[in-house]
Formats: structure tokens, C-alpha cells, sequence
């Protein structure tokens, strides 16, 4: 294709796509008012991501405690440890891998699931119905995704820090106390770093599930347009969680 | 043109639609009578689902009007749009059941979007809808779990759960064996009649749609070709509307997609476009 129809068509899904979210908001009323809906929603998303982030922290905690201690003991600051996993986890690693495994497990389904309602004239059946697809499909859905990424997070800190760090420790017999690990960690995190992971979180949950709500509602009503839809939500989300990071953390360092 | 008689639910008027540039729809004028029985038919692709979702209110004329019981469908504001759907029941192709849902689920699905009603009654209305299509023992599946024709009989009695004054179907006998067509068509006449409902059935199926429908209108090539009761179009002096009913491979319709490239050009011009 031509750069610039390739520009023009990057343009035209950008406005498509930042209506559909005014969209949204403007129907999210109306999904609060139907809390049943979103506590279903929420209930989805978290039972397809949990296992996945569960299992990822804990390894990613376990790898994180093996290389800083590679590195700090040259230093003579193993005892630091416990400071530099944490701090890795609860302001990095933690928002941004979890939105990366929730955009590929619950943004993909998700995106699947609405384009696929699409195409089988689902969401044409609703609007003939009088009932408002965006209000009772996609609003929830959306909610849900942006509540569930801090739990999520939280869960995937935990994991890493406490099991992955943990056990790392305990097991491989690195030359760090554990109650040193432990102290460290309470002393170092501070409310402002919490604060950091909620805002991420917050902003990334956000990010992914408008990107898999979009992709799926404005899919082409084929199983082409909905396996495109899948795909595109999962590569988008994913660079625009990285590039949202670095716009994030920019502006939290000041 | 003639009027198929004096109460008219859905008027339609100086239709114009296209994709794009295409047009699908060049002036198209018909009257959908109250109470009755309506076949809309013409070729695949003549834009007939097109023409159930401008009825709707789902797209938007590019010019014509449409109106539902004296009411222009694409003047109403969203609000007021919604409260003419409640009043229209609209069947899709695949009858377009909520996947994630029962059967039982399916028909209360508008009851609960819009009435206040409790429990028990939704229970009784639905049953009392399922039975109607006869599907009351179906209630408890999920729509993978049936078949075709009876996801098309669910839809049914989710079209009419909220009493509405009117019922579209698109193609409800569209791969369907010839059992459940005869279920169909009989189910689309009964509750015609039974419900005092308007039904409009459009369909490719000539011969079924024409045996229970009062009055029928051929489309093809953007245009109403004719209309008349059932006898008069199988009557019809139009050569186009001869050759739809009879399934005739020639005719006004070219059995040949056109091509501005002659033929013995073509296969000698080789791989060269
Ligand atoms: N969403 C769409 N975008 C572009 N063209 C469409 C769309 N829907 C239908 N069409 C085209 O409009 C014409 C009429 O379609 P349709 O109403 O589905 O025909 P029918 O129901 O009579 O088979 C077809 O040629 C079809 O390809
Ligand atoms: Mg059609």
C-alpha cells in the first residue's frame, strides 16, 4: 500500500477510535448502573488472566532475585536485595508485563468475543431489540477490564516479590537473609510507589481494553475480520502499553 | 401505483441507498398493509436484508422517507427510535440468538432490557412464548445446542416477547430441510394471524413465500419490478419477474456477470490483464 493511504487509514482509525471511546464513557453510566453486568465481566476477565499472571510473577520475581543478587554482591549490597526487586516490580515490571499477558489472554478474548457478536448479527439483534450494544456489551466489559488491572498488578507483585523473591532465596541459598530481604523491602517501599503501580495500572487497563473493545466492535463481520481483530488488539496494545510507560514514568520522575 | 389497501403500517417512499458509490437502492416505493402477510423477493444481493435494516432505523437513507405507523423511522431522535424498535420484531438471517445465553434466557432477554416485570411473569411469558413456537422444552439449552431451525423458531418468540405490531423476517427458510420450512412457514402465518401482528418475509424461496403471504413485492436492479397479490405476480407480464419465479438461467438477468472483454481476446491475451 501507499505511505500515505497507509497514513491517511492510521488517521481515520485514530479518530474512529478516540470517538468510539467518548462512546464508551458516555455509556459507562449507564453499565454503574447495572453492577450485576460488570461484576459477570469482571469475573471473566479476571478468572482468564489470573493463572497466567500468577505463574508469570512468580518466575519473573525469581529471575529478578537471581540477577540483581548477581549484581549487587559485587558491591557488597546483597542485603539491598529485597529494595531492588521491589522497586523493579511494584513500579515496572508489575504494571507492564501484566498488561502485556492481560492483553494477550482477556484484550484477545475479548476483542474475539465482541467482533465474533458482530459478525453473527448479535449486536444488529440487540440495536433491533432497542437495547443499546454499546451500553449492554461493550461499557461493562470495558469497566471491567479498567478495574481489573490493579488487582491484577497487585497479584502479580505479590507473586514476584513475596513466592518468586522469596523462594529464590530460601532455596538457592543466596547470601542474603531472609529477614534482611523482608526489612529492606518495608523500609524501601514507600506510598508514593504504590501510588505509581495504581496509576499504571489504571492507565494500562484502561489503554487494553479500549484497544480490544474497539478492535472487536469495528472488525469486519468475517471470521477474517475477527482473527485480524484478535491479532491487531494483542500488537497494539502491546506497543502502546510500552509507549504509555515511558510517557508515565517520564512525568511521575518530574 | 396501485395500493395494496387502504392500512398501511410501513410506507416507504422515493428510496434511495447506496454503498459508496454503488447504489443498491434507486427509488424504491412500497406499503407494507397492516395485519397482512408481505413477501418482499428478489435475487440474492438485490438488498433486502438493506432494505429490512432501513426499515429499522439501522442505516439511513441517502434519500426517501420510511414510515412506521405515520412515523418517519429516521427522523426520531435515539431515544425515540428505540421506542419504535419495541414495537418492531426483526428475525435475522441466522436468527442472530445471544450465544452466551439459554433459550429461556434469549426470549426474556428483551423483557428484562425493558419491562419491570417480575419474576414469575417473565417466567410465564416466556414459557408461554416458547410454547407458542413450540420450544417450551428447549428453554433450559444453549443456542449451539439446537438446531438451525429452531435457533430461527427461539428468535421467534424473542421477536414477539414484547407484543410488537410488527415482525421482519430475512430468509427464514434459507437452508432449512423441508420439514422445518413447513414448520416455519405455518408458525409465520398462525402468529400472523393469532397475534394480529404484520409480517414482512422477505425471501428467494418463491414458491413458500408466495402460499402464505396477501400480498407480494419483486425487487431487482434497485427498483420494485411488481407487486400484487400472490396470483397477480405469478401472473406478471414482467419477463424479469418470469424468469426469478421459474429459475430460468436466461433471461432479462444474464446468465454471464458483464464483461466488456470479448471472450476469444480474453483467453488469447493470456496471462497480460
Ligand atoms: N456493510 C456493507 N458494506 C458494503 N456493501 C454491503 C454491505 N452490506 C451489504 N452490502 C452489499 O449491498 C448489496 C445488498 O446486500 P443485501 O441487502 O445483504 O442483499 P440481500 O439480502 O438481498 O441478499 C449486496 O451487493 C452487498 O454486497
Ligand atoms: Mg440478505
Amino acid at each position: 500500500m501507499k505511505p500515505w493511504l497507509l497514513i491517511g487509514d492510521f488517521l481515520r482509525r485514530l479518530g474512529e477510535s478516540t470517538l468510539f471511546l467518548f462512546t464508551i464513557l458516555s455509556a459507562l453510566p449507564a453499565a454503574l448502573a447495572r453492577p450485576r453486568l460488570v461484576v459477570q465481566q469482571l469475573y471473566m476477565v479476571g478468572v482468564l488472566s489470573m493463572v497466567i499472571v500468577i505463574i508469570s510473577g512468580s518466575f519473573i520475581g525469581m529471575v529478578l532475585a537471581l540477577q540483581g543478587y548477581s549484581l549487587l554482591v559485587r558491591f557488597g549490597a546483597a542485603s539491598s536485595l529485597g529494595q531492588a526487586v521491589a522497586f523493579s516490580v511494584v513500579r515496572e515490571l508489575g504494571p507492564v508485563v501484566t498488561a502485556l499477558l492481560f492483553a494477550g489472554r482477556a484484550g484477545s478474548a475479548l476483542a474475539a468475543e465482541i467482533g465474533l457478536m458482530k459478525a453473527t448479527d448479535q449486536l444488529s439483534g440487540m440495536e433491533m431489540m432497542a437495547v443499546d450494544p454499546v451500553k449492554r456489551v461493550v461499557a461493562p466489559r470495558f469497566l471491567a477490564g479498567f478495574i481489573a488491572m490493579p488487582l491484577l498488578v497487585a497479584m502479580f507483585s505479590v507473586m514476584a516479590i513475596g513466592v518468586g523473591g522469596g523462594y529464590s532465596i530460601g532455596v538457592t541459598l543466596l547470601g542474603v537473609d531472609d529477614g534482611a530481604y523482608w526489612s529492606q523491602i518495608h523500609r524501601a517501599m514507600h506510598f508514593e510507589d504504590i501510588r505509581q503501580s495504581l496509576v499504571k495500572a489504571l492507565w494500562f487497563g484502561g489503554a487494553v481494553s479500549w484497544i480490544a473493545m474497539y478492535q472487536g466492535y469495528h472488525a469486519a463481520p468475517t471470521s477474517e475480520g475477527v482473527s485480524r481483530a484478535t491479532t491487531s488488539t494483542v500488537v497494539v496494545s502491546s506497543v502502546v502499553v510500552l509507549a504509555l510507560d515511558f510517557v508515565l514514568t517520564a512525568f511521575m520522575f518530574r | 401505483m396501485s395500493s395494496p389497501g387502504p392500512d398501511v403500517l410501513v410506507r416507504v417512499r422515493g428510496l434511495r441507498f447506496g454503498f459508496g458509490t454503488r447504489a443498491v437502492f434507486d427509488g424504491v416505493d412500497l406499503d407494507i398493509p397492516r395485519g397482512k402477510v408481505t413477501a418482499i423477493m428478489g435475487p440474492s444481493g438485490t438488498g433486502k436484508t438493506t432494505l429490512l435494516r432501513l426499515i429499522g432505523g439501522q442505516w439511513r437513507p441517502q434519500a426517501g422517507t420510511v414510515e412506521f405507523d405515520g412515523v418517519d423511522v429516521h427522523r426520531q431522535s435515539r431515544a425515540a427510535l428505540f421506542e419504535l424498535r419495541k414495537r418492531m420484531g426483526m428475525l435475522f438471517q441466522n436468527g442472530a440468538l445471544l450465544t452466551d445465553l439459554t433459550v429461556f434466557e434469549n426470549v426474556a432477554f428483551p423483557l428484562r432490557e425493558h419491562t419491570r416485570l417480575p419474576e414469575s411473569m417473565i417466567r410465564d411469558v416466556v414459557l408461554m412464548k416458547l410454547e407458542a413456537v413450540g420450544l417450551r422444552g428447549a428453554a433450559g439449552l444453549y443456542p449451539e445446542q439446537i438446531s438451525g431451525g429452531m435457533s430461527r423458531r427461539v428468535a421467534l418468540a424473542r421477536a414477539i416477547a414484547l407484543e410488537p405490531a410488527m415482525v421482519m423476517y430475512d430468509e427464514p427458510f434459507t437452508g432449512q430441510d423441508p420439514i422445518t420450512m413447513g414448520v416455519l412457514m405455518r408458525l409465520i402465518r398462525q402468529l400472523n394471524d393469532a397475534l394480529g401482528l404484520t409480517s414482512v418475509l422477505v425471501s428467494h424461496d418463491v414458491d413458500e413465500v408466495l402460499s402464505i403471504s396477501d400480498y407480494a413485492y419483486v425487487v431487482s436492479g434497485g427498483k420494485v419490478v411488481d407487486h400484487g397479490a400472490p396470483a397477480a405476480v405469478r401472473g406478471s407480464a414482467s419477463e424479469f419477474v418470469q424468469q426469478f419465479l421459474h429459475g430460468k438461467p436466461d433471461g432479462p438477468v444474464p446468465f454471464h456477470y458483464k464483461t466488456a472483454r470479448d471472450y476469444a481476446a480474453d483467453l488469447l491475451g493470456g496471462a497480460r490483464r
